[in-house]
């Protein structure tokens, strides 16, 4: 396959970055899209020009740390795929493809396609955890059952691989899937119960601090999510929040 | 030079670690605070040893290349965690644990450290349960289990194929926690870069901003690398891309032996390779083999078919087919341990009877088990005379309940569905048993050095078995290195803040800083990914699955042709100080030529066969490893003399007092 991409190229944060274009020739179409940047960034070394810097790790879907918007789209065109996950077969000989990175002002960028997602960290550092010490001095773990379908559920918003492509495709750059991810999962487990008020409060005061929007129910997050994290878990950290802000001081 | 003493506790198997936790000295909590631990890695055991450590009230600074101490390569573990709880009530216990651990890792572990990995994995459950991690549950809403390679109980807790994932996001969250009272500073995006020593005691690291490429130095008492394995060095691996072996490497070059470098697990079930492009390989877990099938044809005719495509492998009779694990290994079947299934499918495929275009995969299938399960769920759902398309339908909910995920992965890769037609599969590249040599309190040689989880080499001996890394990862973080580290820096409570303004920190600043200017200034043309991609074809030809004497000392000298050519040659673009990943991939590049020269060089030394470690002149009649307890037994620890070639091998005798060495046999 023969393509041509157009890319955004931006030196540092706070430099003015603009597209530029480039063409690759015989991509394979089982070549995953981040192999077809190698291959770019293999071309533009070789001709002694800067390579596009983009963030990538395990290459199997789970890091959560590749972040590209293709052609308008989170991740590219395929439903529960991470950008490392998409293979070159679902685009055409002669397509010209355009790579973003995540737009948010909360995820500025730190050059080309990458961004920087520490605020994520911060909002789970606000109460994304059950306080519990790890002297592994707790009671046995069979002592309390968990309903399935409650420990399935909390499986499910666990599986959350905080890439932030719910915040790039929302049009108000909300972090509320994200958040209410981890608020669901604890929520819905015994041990999570004792902190449930203080961690939705805090969690969401955080996310605001931020600089995330808010959620106006268009649901592209969801769409857009490459684990199908549910909307359902935005209504419960909204469940929780309302239950938090009655019951507490 | 320290000599190598592994500080095995006095005392019966069972009471060893108990007796050593009651005699190791204390740090009272007032003083905790004036100390410094420093960590490198945010993995399994990287992220579970600083949560640790700041809630001891120690003061802990954490590092790690990510963006986010989330995504250390922990997270890609699939299959499950090994405990011996016994809630299956199948006969498990604390020995049978150690035992098959033992026997798994071919007698090559130490059997000390083994056993008190057995005795704390139950700890690990009920602690991870506690932080809120979702494992699978039964309908009674107790915790599930399910069974891995190399055993005969179920003993594995699980979270789908996301395990790894779980588990981490457990670790970090206990990590985050810490984080928000200050009592943890975490370097996200930041590189170790060396190891600092004075006096002989190691005081800190030189670490690198990725972000602005800015050389900092940390000065800490104590620093544990939990910095993983070194699989990359076969540039083609399940490991992440950035997974590296550069920080033990340095400690290496700072006087830390590295042990067993040629003990590397090659994990059966994988995806195989589709191209010269390819920049890593995808594993499907080794959960799958409790209800796959692994076979190839019994007849070259329908090889080729199925190669051309003019046959589907689905419509090939039953009879045709040679499950070659259950028929040479009747008792564990196809839950064979990993290296044992290696080798099987390489030896089918070298016979000729691979199945796809390159002739290197077999197939994993899971037809037998879609038609059981759908059986017993039309009994369940009370449908009487289910039809094949019924119990198939309904067999692939329950399949798709347990590894839906894995499916689902495989699928994406290689747009074929594993619900209609065999997976295919081959041997890939996926842990290093070696690493840096470490005592019972995991410190390495040099004082004040640790090394935890797969960054060490202590607990799998030649071979590791499934869902025992992440045992090993959150063991090593959360319940040893926690107590053991008290029993050095009870003598530091005295010393004060670690001053980083110092000859030696200042020395490994500018080693630090020359070795950038000489990538960037090499004045070449090719850029670093060529030069991996070459040193890992070496590696897994001459250094995989099956090595001999010969190939290994052609590879030593082609290593070494092609370490010179890359100083020579390479291209690596931009400057020092900016966000520069092609010269982050150079810094780690390069320690893997080394580190891959000494790996041939402990293969070659090692005249035996054990576990990962097959060496063609040694094996049985029947193809399989042939040890040799008299010579072998024991661990290869290395001293780094300046070329990899001409390290100095220090031996550390293995003593098996509880278990009888024997053949090992899975028939």
């Amino acid at each position: 396959m023969n393509l041509t991409l157009k890319i955004w190229r931006q030196a540092g944060p706070s430099v003015i970055g603009k597209m530029e274009t480039y063409k690759v020739s015989d991509i394979s179409p089982d070549m995953s899209f981040l192999e077809m940047m190698d291959v770019l960034n293999d071309q533009l070394i070789r001709d002694g020009k800067d390579p596009v810097a983009f963030d990538h790790d395990c290459r199997e879907g789970i890091c959560g740390m590749c972040s590209m918007y293709i052609n308008g789209q989170a991740h590219g065109p395929n439903r529960g795929t991470t950008t490392c996950q998409l293979h070159m077969r679902s685009f055409k000989d002669g397509d010209t493809i355009y790579i973003e990175p995540w737009r948010a002002a909360a995820f500025p960028v730190i050059k080309d396609l990458s961004v920087d997602r520490s605020s994520f960290d911060r909002i789970i550092q606000a109460g994304g955890y059950v306080s519990v010490n790890t002297s592994g001095n707790t009671q046995d773990a069979n002592a309390i059952p968990v309903p399935k379908e409650n420990a399935d559920k909390a499986f499910d918003a666990a599986t959350c691989i905080g890439c932030g492509a719910c915040v790039a495709t929302c049009t108000n750059s909300s972090a509320m899937l994200f958040v209410s991810a981890k608020v669901s999962q604890l929520a819905l487990l015994p041990q999570g119960d004792p902190e449930r008020e203080l961690r939705v409060l805090r969690m969401v005061e955080q996310m605001d601090k931020e600089g995330f929007g808010n959620c106006s129910n268009t649901g592209a997050c969801e769409v857009e999510c490459p684990k199908g994290i549910s909307l359902e878990n935005i209504a419960r950290m909204n469940r929780e929040y309302l239950r938090a802000s009655v019951t507490s001081e | 030079m320290a000599t190598l003493n592994s500080r095995i506790p006095e005392g019966s198997l069972g009471e060893k670690w108990t007796n050593h936790k009651n005699s190791i000295r204390l740090v009272n909590p007032a003083n905790k605070r004036n100390i410094d631990i420093i960590i490198v890695g945010t993995g399994l055991a990287g992220s579970s040893a600083a949560a640790s450590f700041a809630e001891m009230g120690y003061n802990v600074k954490a590092f790690c290349f990510q963006d986010s101490p989330r995504r250390a390569h922990s997270i890609a573990a699939q299959g499950g965690i090994n405990a011996a709880k016994n809630y299956q009530n199948d006969g498990d216990s604390t020995y049978r644990l150690f035992y098959d651990t033992i026997k798994g890792g071919d007698y090559r572990s130490r059997e000390a450290n083994v056993y008190r990995l057995a005795e704390v994995s139950a700890n690990i459950i009920d602690q991870c349960v506690a932080q809120g991690v979702p494992f699978a549950r039964d309908y009674g809403g107790l915790l599930d289990n399910r069974s891995f390679g190399g055993v005969l109980v179920s003993r594995t807790f699980y979270a789908k194929g996301q395990t790894g994932q779980q588990l981490l996001l457990g670790a970090y969250s206990a990590l985050s926690r810490q984080i928000s009272k200050g009592k943890v500073q975490m370097y996200n995006r930041h590189e170790m870069m060396d190891v600092v020593l004075v006096d002989g005691q190691c005081r800190g690291i030189i670490a690198r901003n990725l972000v602005t490429g800015e050389i900092e130095r940390h000065g800490a008492h104590a620093v544990v690398l939990a910095s993983g394995g070194y699989g990359n060095v076969f540039y083609l691996s399940t490991n992440a891309m950035g997974s590296n072996g550069s920080a033990a490497w340095k400690a290496h070059r700072k006087g830390a032996y590295f042990a067993n470098p040629c003990f590397t697990q090659i994990h059966p079930t994988c995806i195989p390779v589709s191209g010269d492009y390819q920049s890593k390989l995808t594993l499907m877990s080794e959960s799958l083999r409790n209800d796959g099938r692994i076979w190839v044809p019994k007849k070259k005719e329908h090889v080729e078919a199925i190669r051309n495509g003019s046959m589907r492998p689905e419509n090939l009779a039953e009879e045709d087919r040679d499950y070659y694990l259950e028929r040479r290994y009747p008792s564990f079947g196809n839950l064979v341990p990993r290296d044992v299934a290696s080798r099987a499918a390489k030896e089918r495929c070298d016979e000729g009877f691979g199945v796809n275009k390159t002739g290197e995969a077999v197939f994993l299938d899971f037809s037998s088990a879609i038609m059981r399960y759908g059986k017993t769920e039309a009994n369940v759902q009370g449908v009487k005379n289910p039809s094949e398309a019924q119990m198939q339908k309904m067999g692939e909910d329950v399949v798709r309940a347990k590894y839906g995920n894995l499916f689902e992965m495989y699928e994406k890769i290689t747009d074929d569905n594993p619900y209609q037609t065999p997976m295919k599969i081959y041997p890939a590249v996926h842990y290093t048993m070696g690493g840096l040599w470490v005592d019972y309190n995991l410190m390495t040689n040099v004082p004040g050095l640790y090394a935890t989880g797969e960054s060490n080499f202590s607990d799998h001996g030649a071979n590791r078995l499934g869902a025992s890394a992440l045992m090993q990862g959150l063991a090593d973080g959360y319940f040893v290195i926690p107590y053991t580290v008290g029993e050095y820096l009870a003598d530091d409570i005295r010393t004060g803040p670690i001053n980083t303004n110092t000859p030696e920190f200042e020395v490994a600043e500018k080693e630090v800083k020359d070795r950038i200017k000489g990538f960037l200034n090499s004045n070449g043309k090719t850029p670093v990914d060529e030069f991996h991609r070459r040193l890992g074809r070496i590696m897994w030809d001459k250094c995989g699955m099956a090595r001999n004497e010969q190939g290994l000392k052609s590879a030593i000298s082609e290593i070494q042709a092609l370490r010179e050519e890359f100083y020579r040659d390479v291209k690596v673009p931009g400057r020092a100080e900016e966000f520069n990943p092609e010269l982050e991939k150079a810094g780690r590049v390069a320690d893997f030529m080394e580190l891959g020269e000494l790996m041939c060089r402990d293969a070659l030394e090692r005249n035996e066969s054990c576990g990962g470690h097959f060496r063609e002149e040694y094996q049985t009649e029947e193809g399989e490893a042939l040890r040799d307890d008299e010579n072998y037994a024991y661990v290869a620890a290395w001293e780094y003399t300046g070329m990899p070639a001409e390290a100095k091998l220090h031996k550390e005798e293995l003593v098996f007092e509880n278990v009888e060495l024997k053949q090992r046999s899975y028939k």
